[in-house]
């Protein structure tokens, strides 16, 4: 019974953590407090749900035990009080009623989503903090999945809601007119935690699919809540697509797949069935955003049967329209690549050589493992050699270099 | 909340107003700043040329010399203090600021409070 209640609650509080502290934030406009009498109301839960049973509305009993546990709180430090009734007077001035789904806790979590991203915060704070109080993770959870110290990780934490406090980042949700400043931001947070998890830039582990879980997790939450919103639909999408493929990316000893060679029949259905549908609201309505471009070509991979028979050309053409919405090296070098399935190693081979100034990719592996490939490919076995040195003296995780050392062995036996 | 907009404004032209920002948008800036109620104070600083610094050693000496005279870019030629609600509404009103045009920035600090 006991470890029963206790796995309820931990379910709940997982699940709902975001949503009440998002309604405690709104209602009492200081993240510490809202933190604080959350975690005190788990901690009553964890003593009176083994005796009392769970309640029917266990969001709404964890609701209520906060709120009486910062009302006591506030009642003991004046001064506190005082404080937080200026900011709560200037709060409510502002704030848009909030919406009714009906379910046990009202879902005020937008609010949070744009403070926690806001663009006056750090960006290696904003992914920490949102999944600290969007997805219910504890901050040494959060340190372990960024690799870093716990105490570094707690201070990054600290210092961000001492910003949001001091400086006075409002919880709010933007006005629609502010949206187009504002929401690239939020999305460019939950991609990065998607990256951070999808492929860790150190380290044994090629995955850490929590951090790209919680991402997605987020992210449907995002979606859900802005609807119209088509670039978080695209990004729901693109993520769904990429994750689809990771049982297939890392072979058994932990060695990295590539697409070419992945097996197609490892990647997750379920996933691409959902994002499917999901692209034709990404893309239609006026020009698509890059998310939504970059779902469209992930797209393409998912409804191939094999690499050879891709619709390359159709790639090809959507990293022509990606390169002039984001510009950037990373790209011109993932057309390159599309550019030699569809017209072969040569011109694909020049557009990478004309690549070669870039700073982004000279000290970035995937350059010269591709043009290691494309020279493997066109036989420059000696100049193939040297660019996987090049690449293997540049990768970072294990399964990475091992797969670097394979392809330099079969250019250069001698290595 | 009081925020201070510490303007750092771009390279002055002989008009007296910087790059991408004229003499008639600093009134109208300043206008709509007195119009919209948030004004708490705000001066503009005469030219760089006329600053002195002054600092005081352990054993009470002082050392008074000319200057500073930093990189031309990151002058401060001036500030507003606003009281606004929260941290984006001082962001919007340091966006409109014309010294955050034309190579200037503007720097937002939240004025500290203790309480008074």
């Amino acid at each position: 019974m006991r470890g029963e209640a206790a796995g309820a609650v931990e379910s709940v509080f997982r699940e709902e953590h975001g949503r009440l502290l998002a309604v405690l934030v709104r209602r009492f406009g200081d993240l510490d407090l809202a933190e604080e009498v959350a975690s005190e109301a788990l901690e009553a839960a964890l003593v009176h749900w083994p005796v009392q049973g769970v309640p029917d509305r266990p969001g709404a009993w964890l609701l209520t035990t906060a709120r009486r546990k910062a009302v006591d709180r506030l009642r003991r430090d004046q001064a506190y009080a005082a404080r937080l009734a200026v900011l709560q007077a200037e709060t409510d001035r502002a704030a848009p009623p909030p919406a009714d789904d009906g379910a046990d806790i009202p879902d005020e979590r937008l609010q949070l989503f744009f403070t926690c991203a806001h663009p006056a915060l750090p960006p290696e704070a904003r992914g920490a903090l949102t999944l600290r109080c969007l997805a219910g993770l504890t901050t040494p959870e959060v340190a372990r999945a960024y690799l870093v110290p716990q105490t570094t990780m707690a201070q990054r934490i600290v210092r961000a809601k001492k910003k949001i406090r001091e400086a006075r980042i409002p919880f709010r949700v933007p006005e629609p007119h502010e949206l187009p400043a504002r929401l690239p931001g939020v999305l460019q947070t939950l991609y990065s935690l998607f990256n951070e998890g999808y492929s860790a830039s150190s380290g044994p582990d090629l995955q850490r699919p929590d951090l790209a879980e919680e991402a997605i997790r987020l992210t449907r939450v995002l979606h859900r809540l802005l609807p119209a919103a088509r670039e978080t639909t695209g990004l729901l999408a693109l993520m769904l697509l990429t994750h689809a493929r990771r049982a297939a990316r890392t072979a058994p000893n932990g060695d990295l797949v590539l697409l070419a060679v992945q097996d197609r029949a490892r990647w997750d259905r379920p996933l691409i069935e959902e994002a499917l549908p999901l692209l034709p609201a990404a893309l239609a309505g006026g020009p698509p955003g890059p998310y939504a471009v970059q779902a469209a070509i992930a797209a393409l991979h998912a409804e191939a049967p094999t690499f050879a028979t891709t619709d390359w050309p159709q790639i090809v053409a959507l990293y022509d329209v990606l390169l002039t919405l984001t510009p950037s090296p990373l790209i011109a070098l993932n057309r390159a690549a599309a550019l030699a399935m569809r017209d072969g190693p040569e011109p694909a081979l020049l557009l990478l050589d004309a690549l070669a100034d870039e700073d982004e990719l000279r000290a970035h592996h995937p350059y010269h493992a591709a043009r290691a490939d494309l020279l493997h490919r066109l036989g420059r076995l000696p100049e193939a050699a040297a660019a996987y040195r090049q690449a293997l003296a540049l990768a970072g995780t294990a399964p990475e270099r091992t797969h670097l050392q394979r392809r330099l062995r079969a250019v250069d036996p001698a290595a | 909340m009081k925020y201070m907009l510490l303007i750092h404004a771009g390279a002055v032209n002989a008009e007296g107003g910087a790059e991408g920002c004229t003499v008639q948008d600093w009134m109208e800036y300043d206008k709509s700043v007195q119009d919209a109620g948030i004004f708490v104070s705000g001066e503009s600083l005469a030219d760089l040329v006329t600053a002195t610094t002054v600092r005081v050693a352990a054993d009470g000496e002082r050392t008074v010399v000319d200057g500073p005279f930093a990189e031309t870019r990151e002058v401060l030629g001036g500030f507003y203090v606003i009281d606004v609600p929260d941290l984006d509404v001082a962001l919007d009103w340091a966006a409109r600021c014309p010294g955050a045009r034309g190579g200037g920035s503007v720097v937002v600090r939240p004025v500290a409070d203790f309480g008074a």
